[in-house]
C-alpha cells in the first residue's frame, strides 16, 4: 500500500512561536487520519503545508509523490480542501456554491454525483437558498460536497466539525465512513477526543509536537497504568478530596465521575477512609478502561515535565 | 460616573494603539490644512500669458511690460497671428493669450480708445476668470497711468474677454471631467481591492488557491466585470453629462474612450497592488480612501489647479495617476486636441500600468504566507 | 443548594417575524446551580440568553432573572449578572490589568475592592507575570479563565457561560470546570452552554433544547434514566434534531456558522 503522504522533521515558526516541531507521519491510501488536539496544536499549520499553502522552515512533505513545495502546481489538482473557517461563498446559493467548484476543477456536478448523493441529499431541498442562510450543519454538508465534487485522491477537512452539535458531528462521520468505498484518503483535524475512534489511525497533537501515532484502540491500550473510575455524592468536594489523598497521582473530572490513577498503582482501603473522614458519601470506586482523552491527558502530563 | 469614566479611558487606549485612528484623528486634519491653505488660492502666481501684438508699438510694449513685471504671469510665447491661439491654448501651458490689435498705440492716440483682446482657456473657469480679472485690473491700473500724465483726451484702454472652449464659463465643464477621473480610479482601485482581500479575509481565497486556477486566472476574472462595468459608466456619464448639461466631446470621441479604457487598466493595477499589501477589507478600503480618493480631490487638478500651488504640491501630485488623466480628458473633451498634444500624459500612465502590474506579479502570494 | 430561585421562566416565548425562536419556554433555575443548557444549532439557546441577560425582549411570558423582570427591569439584569461568551469579551488590545480595572469599573466596583480582587485572581491563576501583557499575546486556555475571572470579578448572582470551553485543550477545560465549580461553592449560580456532552455531566441539572423547545429538563443522571442512555450525548442524539434554519436569525456560534 503507497503512502499519500509522506512527512519528515517538518517545522514552521510563525515570528516567536513554534507552530510544529519535527514533525514525521506518513498516511496510507484509502486510510481516515486524524489528527487530534485542541487550538494551538499546529494542525491549521500542518494542512497548509500539505495543501501546499504553507513552505515548511525545515524537512520534508510528500504528498501521493509529490514536493508540496516544488510541485505544488500538479498537487493542487489533486486535492479537496475545506479549510477551517467557513470556505463557501455566503452570498452565492448551495446550487451555485456547488457549480462554482465543480467548474473550477474542471468537472461537472453530474460527472461525480453519485460521490456527494448522500451528503447532498440532506441540503438539496434548499439548494436555491443563500449559502450563508443555513445552519451549521448544513453549512457544513455543503462544505464537504464542494471539496469532494471534483473525486479528489486526497481530502484534507480542517475542523469540519467544530462549534457543530453533536447529532450533526455524529452524521458528518456517517458520512465520512461511507466515502471510505470510493478510495479516497481523508485526513481530518479535531478538537474532540471522542471523534478519534472514529479514525483508523490518529495522532495526537499538542503545540505542534506529535504525542502518538497509532490506531486509536492502541493508543488507548497504551495507558501507563491503572485507571480508576470514582463517583461520589458532590463532585466538586469530591475532587478536592481525592486531591489531598497522598496516594493520588492524577485525579480528573469526566463526565460524572473522577478518574484517578494512585501512587502504588492499586486500589487502598485508605482511600475509603480518607473519603469518609472528608464527608463525601456514596463513594463508589471501579476499574475502567482508560479512554483517548486519559491517554492524552497522560500524554500531555508527561510531555510538560520532559 | 466611575464607570463611565473606565470606559472613557479605555476608549483612549484603542485610540492611541491602533495606527489608523491616529492618522485619520491627526494626520488627515494636518494634511488638509497645509493643502488648503496652500492649494486653495484665490491668487494665481506665474499664469502662462502669451502675447499676439498685432501693434508692436510703444504702447503694446509698455502695456506688455507691465502685465508681464505684475509677478502673477510668466511669459509663453508670442504668437504672430489668430491661428496661433487654439494651437498654444490647447498646449496647456499657456491660460490666456493677450492680443493687441494693430495700430493699437494710433488708436489710442487719435480716437482715444484701443481694445485689447483676452482670450482665456475657459476648460479650467477658476484660472480664467482669475487671469481675466487681474489682466483687466493691470489694464485699469494702465489706464490710470496713461490718464495721469496730463494728456487731455481721456484714454481707455478696453479689454474684451472671450473664453475660448466654454464660452459659457460653465462650471460642469470643469468638474464632468474630474468626475470621471475620480469614480474611474475609485470603483476601480477600491472595488477591485476590496474582492480580491474579500477572498483572503473570508478564507475562500486558500480554497481557489488550492484548486487548478492559475492565479492569474483569479485576478483576471475578479478584473474583468470591474473593467467591463467601468467601460460602461465611462458611456454613461458622457451621455449624461450631453444630454443635462449640453457637454460635447469636442475631440474625437474613439481617442477619449482609448484613453479611458488605459486609464481604467491603470487603476486595476493599483487595486491588484493595493489587494497585495493589505490582508483584510478594511486595510483595502482605509488606502484606497483615503491614499487615493482624498489625494485626488485635492492635489490632482480637480478643483483647485495645480498651477496655483507652491512647486512642491506640484510635484506631489506627479506621482497622483488622475492628475494626468485629468489633463488628458480635458484636452480632448473640451479643447478638443489630437493625441500629439497628450502623449506625454498617455505614455506617463501607461508606464504606472505597467509598473503596478509588475509589482503586483512579484507581490502576489502563490502561498499563504 | 438551596432552592431559591434566581432564574424563573414562565410560557417565554419569542418570534423574529413569524419565525418562532422559542416555544412557550419553562423552567427554574436555583441558587448555586449549575444549570447546562444544551440544544441543536438554530434550537433557540442563544435567543433564550439574550432574553435571560436583559439583552432582549421577550415577546410573551414572564421571565424573572436575580428578581428582576426581564422586560421592564433589562438594566437591573444587566447590572447583576456577569456575561462571557465565546469570542472572548476582553479587549485584545489592552493588558490583562487594564481589561480588570475597565471591567471592575463598569461593574462600578470601588478602587480598593478592584484592586484586592485583581490580586487575588492574579495571585489564584498564576498570572503575575502576565500583568502587563497584552490580551493578544496569551494562549487560549489562559484567555479563557481569565475572561472567566473577570465576568465574577463583581461577585454577581447569577454568570451566563456561552460555550465558554470551544477548543481549549483536555486539561485547560477541566481546570476551568473546576472554577466553575469553585464559584458555585460560593454561592454563584452558573448558566452554561456547551456542545461537549462530557461537560453536561459536570453540570447539577441540564435541559435541552430542539426546535426552540425545552424537550428535557433533568440532572443527567435521571435523563440518563430516563432515556435508557449511557451518557448524555445518547440522550442528545435521541431528542435532539438540528433544524436546517435558524442560524441567520441569530448570532453565529462556532466556527461553521
Amino acid at each position: 500500500m503507497s503512502k499519500v503522504i509522506e512527512s519528515s522533521g517538518v517545522s514552521k515558526k510563525f515570528g516567536t512561536i513554534q507552530a510544529l516541531k519535527d514533525i514525521s507521519f506518513s498516511v496510507n491510501e484509502s486510510e481516515i487520519f486524524g489528527f487530534i488536539g485542541p487550538d494551538g496544536a499546529g494542525k491549521t499549520t500542518l494542512f497548509r503545508i500539505i495543501t501546499t499553502l504553507l513552505i515548511p522552515d525545515s524537512g520534508n512533505m510528500q504528498v501521493m509523490g509529490l514536493d508540496t513545495v516544488a510541485d505544488f502546481k500538479d498537487l493542487r489538482r489533486n486535492i479537496g480542501y475545506m479549510p477551517g473557517r467557513f470556505s463557501l461563498y455566503q452570498d452565492l446559493s448551495v446550487e451555485e456554491n456547488l457549480n462554482f467548484y465543480a467548474t473550477v476543477f474542471g468537472t461537472t456536478v453530474r460527472e461525480n454525483y453519485e460521490l456527494i448523493a448522500d451528503i447532498y441529499s440532506h441540503i438539496e431541498p434548499f439548494k436555491k437558498r443563500l449559502a450563508g442562510k443555513l445552519s451549521g450543519g448544513m453549512k457544513q454538508k455543503l462544505a464537504l460536497s464542494c471539496a469532494l465534487i471534483h473525486k479528489p485522491k486526497l481530502l484534507v477537512l480542517d475542523e469540519p466539525t467544530t462549534g457543530v452539535d453533536a447529532v450533526s458531528r455524529s452524521e458528518f462521520w456517517g458520512m465520512l465512513r461511507k466515502l471510505h468505498k470510493h478510495n479516497i484518503t481523508i485526513i481530518v483535524s479535531t478538537p474532540y477526543m471522542d471523534e478519534a475512534m472514529r479514525c483508523d489511525r490518529v495522532a495526537l497533537v499538542q503545540s505542534g509536537r506529535i504525542l502518538s501515532i497509532d490506531n486509536p484502540q492502541m493508543i488507548k491500550q497504551g495507558f501507563t497504568r491503572k485507571l480508576f473510575s470514582v463517583k461520589a455524592s458532590g463532585k466538586y468536594a469530591l475532587i478536592t478530596a481525592l486531591r489531598q489523598y497522598p496516594g493520588t497521582v492524577t485525579a480528573y473530572p469526566f463526565g460524572d465521575s473522577v478518574h484517578v490513577t494512585f501512587s502504588g498503582n492499586r486500589l487502598e482501603n485508605s482511600v475509603f477512609d480518607h473519603l469518609k473522614k472528608m464527608g463525601i458519601e456514596n463513594v463508589q470506586i471501579n476499574e475502567t478502561e482508560a479512554g483517548i482523552e486519559d491517554r492524552f491527558l497522560e500524554l500531555m502530563e508527561k510531555d510538560v515535565t520532559a | 460616573m466611575k464607570r463611565f469614566l473606565g470606559f472613557v479611558k479605555k476608549e483612549f487606549l484603542h485610540i492611541f494603539r491602533d495606527y489608523r485612528t491616529l492618522i485619520i484623528l491627526f494626520g488627515i486634519p494636518t494634511a488638509q490644512i497645509l493643502i488648503f491653505g496652500f492649494a486653495v488660492s484665490n491668487e494665481i502666481r506665474n499664469a502662462g500669458v502669451a502675447f499676439l501684438d498685432l501693434s508692436k508699438d510703444d504702447v503694446t510694449r509698455k502695456l506688455t511690460n507691465k502685465i508681464i513685471s505684475s509677478g502673477f504671469f510668466r511669459q509663453t510665447e508670442n504668437l504672430l497671428n489668430y491661428n496661433d491661439i487654439d494651437r498654444i491654448l490647447k498646449k496647456g501651458k499657456t491660460k490666456a493669450v493677450i492680443v493687441f490689435e494693430d495700430n493699437f498705440g494710433k488708436k489710442l492716440l487719435k480716437e482715444g480708445t484701443a481694445v485689447i483682446n483676452i482670450v482665456a482657456d475657459g476648460s479650467e473657469p477658476n484660472v480664467a476668470t482669475l487671469v481675466t480679472n487681474y489682466t483687466m485690473a493691470i489694464v485699469s491700473d494702465f489706464n490710470m497711468e496713461l490718464n495721469r500724465s496730463g494728456v487731455s483726451n481721456v484714454m481707455l484702454v478696453q479689454p474684451e474677454v472671450k473664453m475660448f472652449y466654454n464660452p459659457g464659463l460653465k462650471s460642469h465643464f470643469m468638474f464632468v471631467p474630474g468626475v470621471i477621473t475620480l469614480i474611474l480610479i475609485l470603483i476601480c482601485a477600491l472595488m477591485t481591492s476590496v474582492t480580491i482581500t474579500r477572498e483572503k479575509e473570508f478564507g475562500t481565497m486558500e480554497v481557489l488557491l488550492v484548486s487548478p486556477l492559475k492565479p492569474i486566472q483569479i485576478i483576471l476574472g475578479k478584473v474583468m466585470p470591474y473593467f467591463v462595468l467601468s467601460f460602461i459608466n465611462v458611456i454613461l456619464i458622457l451621455l449624461l453629462s450631453w444630454f443635462v448639461f449640453g457637454l460635447p466631446v469636442k475631440g474625437s470621441l474613439v481617442l477619449l474612450l482609448a484613453e479611458s479604457m488605459l486609464y481604467i487598466l491603470m487603476s486595476l493595477s493599483l487595486g491588484i497592488l493595493i489587494s497585495t499589501v493589505s490582508t483584510t477589507m478594511q486595510q483595502a478600503i482605509f488606502i484606497s480612501l483615503i491614499g487615493l480618493m482624498l489625494p485626488t480631490i485635492l492635489l490632482s487638478g480637480f478643483i483647485f489647479p495645480i498651477e496655483n500651488m507652491p512647486k512642491i504640491y506640484d510635484y506631489l501630485s506627479m506621482i497622483l495617476p488622475p492628475r494626468y488623466f485629468i489633463t488628458i480628458i480635458k484636452s480632448i473633451m473640451i479643447k478638443g486636441t489630437g493625441f500629439f498634444n497628450i502623449w506625454k500624459e498617455t505614455l506617463i500612465i501607461l508606464i504606472m500600468t505597467l509598473v503596478f502590474i509588475g509589482i503586483s506579479i512579484r507581490k502576489f502570494k502563490v502561498r499563504l504566507q | 443548594m438551596t432552592n431559591n430561585t434566581v432564574i424563573s421562566v414562565h410560557n417565554l416565548v419569542k418570534k423574529f417575524g413569524s419565525f418562532t425562536a422559542n416555544d412557550n419556554l419553562n423552567f427554574e433555575v436555583y441558587e448555586g446551580e449549575i444549570f447546562g443548557f444544551l440544544g441543536a444549532n438554530g434550537a433557540g439557546k442563544t435567543t433564550a440568553i439574550r432574553i435571560l441577560s436583559g439583552l432582549l425582549e421577550p415577546t410573551s411570558g414572564e421571565v424573572t432573572v436575580a428578581g428582576f423582570d426581564a422586560r421592564k427591569q433589562a438594566e437591573q439584569i444587566k447590572k447583576n449578572i456577569g456575561y462571557m461568551c465565546q469570542k472572548f469579551s476582553l479587549y485584545e488590545d489592552l493588558t490583562v490589568k487594564e481589561n480588570i480595572t475597565l471591567y471592575g469599573g463598569i461593574y462600578r466596583m470601588d478602587k480598593k475592592l478592584i484592586k484586592e480582587r485583581s490580586e487575588e485572581l492574579l495571585e489564584k491563576l498564576h498570572f503575575r507575570e502576565y500583568e502587563n501583557r497584552l490580551i493578544s499575546d496569551l494562549p487560549l486556555g489562559l484567555k479563557q479563565k481569565l475572561a472567566f475571572s473577570i465576568a465574577v470579578l463583581h461577585e454577581p448572582r447569577i454568570v451566563f457561560l456561552d460555550e465558554p470551553t470551544g477548543g481549549v485543550d483536555p486539561i485547560t477545560r477541566r481546570q476551568f470546570w473546576e472554577m466553575i465549580y469553585e464559584t458555585a461553592s460560593r454561592g454563584i449560580t452558573l448558566f452554561v452552554t456547551t456542545h461537549y456532552m462530557d461537560e453536561a455531566e459536570y453540570c447539577d441539572r441540564i435541559s435541552i433544547m430542539s426546535d426552540g423547545k425545552i424537550v428535557a429538563l433533568d440532572t443527567p443522571a435521571g435523563l440518563k434514566r430516563q432515556y435508557s442512555a449511557g451518557s448524555v450525548e445518547e440522550v442528545f442524539v435521541k431528542i435532539a434534531r438540528p433544524s436546517p434554519l435558524g442560524e441567520s436569525l441569530s448570532r453565529n456560534s462556532g466556527r461553521l456558522g
